[in-house]
């Protein structure tokens, strides 16, 4: 569960990007983040991974204090999020399977486990026939489906994903988007951050818009509603 | 931390030893130049001080006797010094036994001054009780008649103290300038390291690395560069001093001083020499862990 209670962020520039969201995320759920560029979105992404730390508020992940928890404790809670972005951040000198077994082995686990659930998560991303390939002899959306795997092997309860689909084309994107719904089907929480209409309203689920730093709407079953 | 995880940080930052190349190239010199320095001086303050140490117990007095001086007066002269409060032993030594000394100490060469060509003089060895005796003893003698001169140990000790110590302060000031060179090479190398890593390290820090485990490898890097930097002086210093050793050792054995023995005194040189290259290449990358590397 996610919980957030009057998050406000000031960046050092004076900039404030967030000025006191409320918000609360149930454990399988699936939310899509909208908002126009500048929004705050993107801060908002940020802060749940801690990426960025609030400047007042209180946000819990799971059983984790996002404000109040030390920094050596941090990469515990990204054990439990898996996290996916528009341009994939994938290793370029490392094979699609070395890019998964990579996420395994920086958190040491055993190399026996490893081996099968990569192979397994890229089945489930449809790449099982190309793990062998480097990121440069993968298309956008194959690349995408890596960085996807890469996310959810260590099989993290939350996928964030800040505009997956931003750089692919509309089947490409649908294509991304059934993966992540079977992810979501297995009660992992997916938070998404998007600009994509047809998604939000083909793929209907929980929409909250932000605009300037604040939470405007917030609705089961929305469709994508901000004017651009 | 596991075995394979260590294993996996060491093929990692050999390997970027290796990427780095020339930058390594120049760190690993900085260091070499470094340990060169620290090891010579270290190997010859800790000799100075030794001997000095050995001259400080020296307790005794050499009173040379001026060379016209007969036997009667000789005589005299004995009973006089051992008059002197905190004589302990009054020997004589005749400056034929003198020059057997020297003579035995160097080289044979020296026989063609035997018989009436000796130019040395006649000498008495003063024991005090004390070495702190010797000073007062020695200026007493002094005064007597017939005394060419009368030297005690602790005077050269005195001026080779004075000598080391400006040895000392120097070498320090050199030391202190080359580590913050070498220091300034390895974090630079460092960095490359870490702009070169950084998608990797933003793909670690994302699925939980904990920030030792993305530390690790730069840390090694450097330790792995300062121990590249201590092998050649390493090789050096082991070699001369051997060297140096073998040279001296007859010569100072004679004179009653001894420098150490190559084996243990090196092998704890060559440690020193070891931890210092791993504590200035570690320390090295601390630097621009602190400064580059976000976790």
């Amino acid at each position: 569960m996610i919980e957030l209670k009057n998050v406000v962020k000031k960046y050092p520039n004076g900039i404030t990007a967030l000025k006191g969201i409320d918000l609360t995320i149930d454990q399988g759920e699936f939310v899509y983040i909208v908002g126009a560029s500048g929004s705050g979105k993107s801060t908002l992404i940020k802060t749940l991974y801690r990426e960025e730390k609030v400047t007042s508020g209180i946000i819990k992940v799971n059983e984790y204090d996002l404000v109040r928890m030390k920094d050596r404790r941090v990469p515990y809670l990204r054990r439990e999020l898996g996290v996916v972005f528009q341009d994939y951040r994938l290793l370029p000198r490392l094979t699609a399977y070395e890019n998964v077994a990579y996420a395994m082995e920086v958190i040491e686990k055993r190399p026996e486990e490893i081996k099968s659930r990569v192979i397994e998560v890229l089945e489930m991303v449809g790449l099982k026939d190309k793990i062998r390939r480097y990121p440069s002899e993968l298309s956008g959306g194959e690349q995408q489906r890596v960085a996807i795997a890469r996310a959810i092997t260590n099989k993290p309860s939350v996928l964030i994903a800040d505009e997956p689909t931003g750089n692919l084309d509309p089947d490409t994107s649908n294509e991304i988007m059934e993966i992540i719904e079977r992810i979501n089907q297995q009660n992992t929480t997916v938070i998404m951050a998007t600009h994509n209409q047809s998604i939000v309203n083909n793929y209907v689920h929980r929409v909250i818009t932000i605009k300037h730093g604040r939470l405007v709407s917030d609705q089961e079953k929305g469709a994508y509603r901000y004017e651009a | 931390m596991k075995l394979r995880t260590m294993w996996r940080h060491i093929i990692e930052s050999l390997r970027s030893i290796k990427r780095n190349g020339w930058m390594t190239f120049a760190a690993v010199s900085a260091v070499t130049v470094t340990l060169f320095i620290v090891g010579a001086l270290f190997t010859i303050i800790f000799n100075v001080n030794n001997i000095s140490k050995q001259i400080e117990k020296d307790v005794k007095v050499r009173v040379e006797i001026d060379v016209k001086t007969s036997r009667n007066k000789e005589n005299t002269l004995r009973k006089e010094i051992s008059k002197i409060s905190g004589v302990k032993k009054v020997s004589f030594s005749s400056k034929k036994n003198e020059l057997d000394k020297i003579t035995k100490t160097y080289n044979s060469n020296f026989k063609m001054f035997s018989g009436d060509a000796n130019p040395l003089s006649d000498v008495f060895i003063v024991e005090t009780t004390s070495p702190s005796k010797t000073i007062k003893v020695a200026k007493e003698i002094r005064q007597l008649d017939n005394v060419k001169t009368a030297q005690y140990g602790g005077e050269q000790a005195k001026k080779l103290f004075k000598f080391m110590s400006e040895v000392q302060l120097w070498g320090t000031i050199c030391i202190v300038i080359l580590i913050a060179i070498a220091l300034f090479l390895i974090s630079n190398v460092i960095r490359l390291t870490i702009l070169s890593r950084k998608n990797e390290i933003q793909a670690m820090r994302l699925v939980g690395a904990t920030s030792w485990y993305i530390r690790w490898p730069f840390l090694l890097e450097g330790a792995e560069t300062g121990i590249l930097g201590s092998i050649i002086p390493i090789i050096v210093i082991n070699w001369g001093y051997s060297v140096v050793y073998q040279q001296t050792v007859n010569g100072l054995m004679n004179a009653g001083y001894s420098l150490f023995t190559p084996g243990m005194f090196l092998f704890r040189i060559d440690l020193l020499l070891i931890v210092l290259a791993i504590i200035i290449g570690s320390l090295g990358s601390l630097v621009s862990m602190r400064r580059f590397l976000k976790i």
